[in-house]
């Protein structure tokens, strides 16, 4: 009974917490019921709603997992979220999930494969980022894009030179508010990295996420560029409080963000991109 | 299983009675002091309902006025629709323990009462099975809204009386029920047909005196249901062009309905197809146990598109066109017809005045004129 009840959380255990900056930690999680998580699978891209004790709920993407263990990023910057900044390990929460679609990995087999992240949108990918370095024959070319404000507030940079190592891949950083230009990142936004990037427009997925306005000005760059529009994949970010399509909150267009979404190919939400307020 | 039966008007009662007999909790349009119209509460019997009165609704006003008629059944429609007997406006889904730092979920089980709605009219009829496809026959299944729904009995009845407000014509929901009722009545001057659409409708009515409907009360009823939708003036455009208001998001009219819309959302709160809510915890102050809510909330306020500390509608504009073009024509994307059954009460209920039809209308002209 209590699995058809798609409003109800699991208990969850806080195994492991790091402080990645002042206000963004990482969670290592795992349900207290091992019949919960043995059953438990997510695929790349999908996100589980986070429930601390009597603030609420939020949805957060799984930024990683292995089996049992669960990892999710989070920026502390809204009500519940400050909250669960809070919490040390060895706490419980609730969790849901997994909802929404994922990154189209399966149908970008011997592709060139394309991330373009900023910010905390690094976390939405990094599970994909690993599935195809862990499967590396199995794809083209690796293009790694990342911008932050400040190189100070970039995570796992460590992790991004190591996959600098890797063959047929490219990491590209970029800080848009630092003064100094540091070996290996460039100054300014996104879009300088756009020239520097490799890979065949024309046989590529990008995946794609980060602030609204930076994913509909890199999407309409790359779909200038050649890159076909369905080739593209954004990651959406809207209000989300039931996460199985039934509160409305994330409704964009004809579609339901946290049902239909997160991951829409580009054409799919375009056309409301640009709209302001919508 | 559609034959028309006839019963004379004083039997109500006792098919009330019989519908109490078997385990139901009977819900039917009443007088509410302080609603300022009709509202879906419980009666105890046909003497609660609204015999003898008419209501009068235009852009932000509804009367209800005598009308020296026996009837029970003389108006349009109710200030809140049956929504909220099925899609509860305010409901617990679950609750949690913390003790000893570890937390014990526990659902709340649906304890849903047999209910029994009197006097549903067509428009609400219809915008129920929206909501039935909303909850019910997507991905997830609301457990809490299922657990209502299979124990609703809805004895419906035809309109005879359209206010200035109804458009349900243009809609093609009404004035005439067209599925989805257990019990259909038509009122008549001196009774009521009867009609019975489903195996739980049939086994009410099997003890049930009637006789065959005659010709002339068939024609009678036939004809009050075709005076009603030539009686309605107001009209939503064509479904088909409806979607193209999607072409005209930024048309100068959204700030022209913003200047007046107050983005108080009665217009949500009414509407018989909104399913908008919120969900909050709400602790209990020993810090050992909380509980899970919702509301229904409204795309009118500020914190329903609120996302990363900031609000993505900002203004009443953008507001306004977010519940106008999901409700006309991004729902068709998602549910395969309007949001719309044309009851009319977003424009009776608007402090303002400000009327959906006519708006949706000037919208579509607008956008035709700038092509």
């Amino acid at each position: 009974m209590k699995t058809q009840n798609c409003y109800l959380p699991h208990e969850a255990e806080i195994l492991e917490r790091v402080q990645e900056t002042p206000d963004t930690f990482t969670w290592k999680l795992r349900f207290t019921d091992p019949d919960v998580a043995q059953h438990y699978s997510f695929r790349h891209g999908q996100f589980n709603m986070l429930y601390l004790y009597g603030v609420g709920e939020v949805a957060i993407s799984v930024m990683s997992g292995d089996g049992s263990n669960l990892w999710h990023t989070i920026r502390a910057v809204g009500r519940v979220t400050k909250a669960m900044m809070a919490l040390p390990a060895g706490s419980h929460i609730g969790v849901r999930g997994p909802f929404g679609s994922s990154w189209p990995l399966d149908h970008a087999r011997g592709k060139d494969i394309v991330f373009v992240t900023a910010g905390l949108g690094c976390a939405p990918v990094m599970s994909s980022i690993r599935y195809v370095v862990a499967h590396r024959a199995e794809f083209g070319r690796l293009v790694i894009m990342q911008s932050v404000r400040h190189r100070h507030e970039s995570l796992w940079e460590p992790q991004y030179e190591a996959w600098r190592a890797l063959p047929d891949t490219q990491v590209l950083l970029t800080a848009s508010r630092d003064k100094t230009r540091w070996p290996h990142w460039e100054l300014g936004r996104v879009g300088v990295l756009l020239d520097k990037a490799d890979y065949a427009k024309d046989n590529c997925v990008v995946m794609m996420c980060g602030p609204d306005a930076m994913m509909r000005d890199t999407a309409s760059t790359l779909v200038e560029l050649g890159v076909p529009g369905e080739s593209v994949f954004v990651s959406l970010e809207r209000n989300m409080q039931c996460a199985v399509g039934h509160c409305g909150h994330c409704q964009f267009g004809g579609k339901f963000v946290c049902k239909d979404g997160p991951v829409f190919a580009w054409p799919a939400v375009a056309p409301f991109m640009s709209v302001k307020e919508f | 299983m559609n034959e028309m039966r006839y019963f004379p008007r004083e039997k109500l009662a006792t098919l009330i009675a019989a519908i109490k007999e078997a385990g139901y909790r009977v819900i039917g349009p009443r007088v509410e002091p302080g609603q300022g119209g009709l509202v879906y509460c419980e009666i105890a019997g046909a003497e609660d309902l609204p015999q003898g009165l008419s209501d009068e609704q235009s852009p932000g006003r509804y009367r209800l006025v005598p009308n020296g008629s026996k009837r029970y059944f003389a108006w349009a429609n109710t200030a809140s629709a049956i929504k909220p007997y099925v899609f509860v406006p305010r409901e617990r889904l679950w609750s949690v323990v913390r003790k000893e730092g570890r937390l014990h979920f526990e659902p709340t089980h649906g304890q849903a009462e047999k209910t029994a709605i009197i006097g549903a009219r067509a428009c609400d009829l219809a915008a129920l099975a929206l909501q039935d496809a909303h909850f019910l026959r997507g991905k997830y299944v609301d457990t809490y809204y299922r657990a209502r729904r299979e124990k609703l009995l809805l004895v419906a009845v035809n309109c005879s009386h359209a206010a200035s407000t109804c458009f349900c014509a243009s809609t093609g929901d009404g004035p005439e029920v067209s599925g989805g009722y257990d019990i259909l009545l038509d009122e008549l001057d001196e009774g009521f047909i009867v009609r019975v659409g489903s195996s739980r409708g049939a086994m009410l009515m099997t003890d049930f005196p009637t006789t065959a409907a005659t010709t002339e009360q068939i024609a009678l009823a036939c004809a009050q249901g075709e005076a009603c939708r030539t009686a309605q003036t107001r009209r939503l455009p064509d479904e088909h062009l409806l979607p193209r208001l999607m072409q005209n998001l930024e048309s100068p009219i959204w700030d022209d309905i913003a200047e007046r819309c107050l983005a108080c959302g009665n217009c949500t709160a009414v509407c018989p197809s909104c399913f908008c809510h919120r969900e909050f915890d709400n602790p209990a102050l020993n810090g050992k146990t909380t509980e899970h809510w919702r509301d229904a909330d409204s795309c009118f306020s500020e914190d329903h598109s609120y996302l990363v500390g900031e609000v993505v509608r900002e203004h009443t504009r953008a507001r306004y066109r977010q519940w106008m073009t999901h409700k006309l024509a991004t729902w068709v994307e998602q549910y395969g017809r309007t949001g719309c059954t044309g009851c009319g009460r977003c424009t009776t209920w608007c402090p303002a005045g400000i009327d959906f039809a006519l708006e949706a209308n000037r919208l579509l002209a607008d956008e035709e004129g700038a092509r």
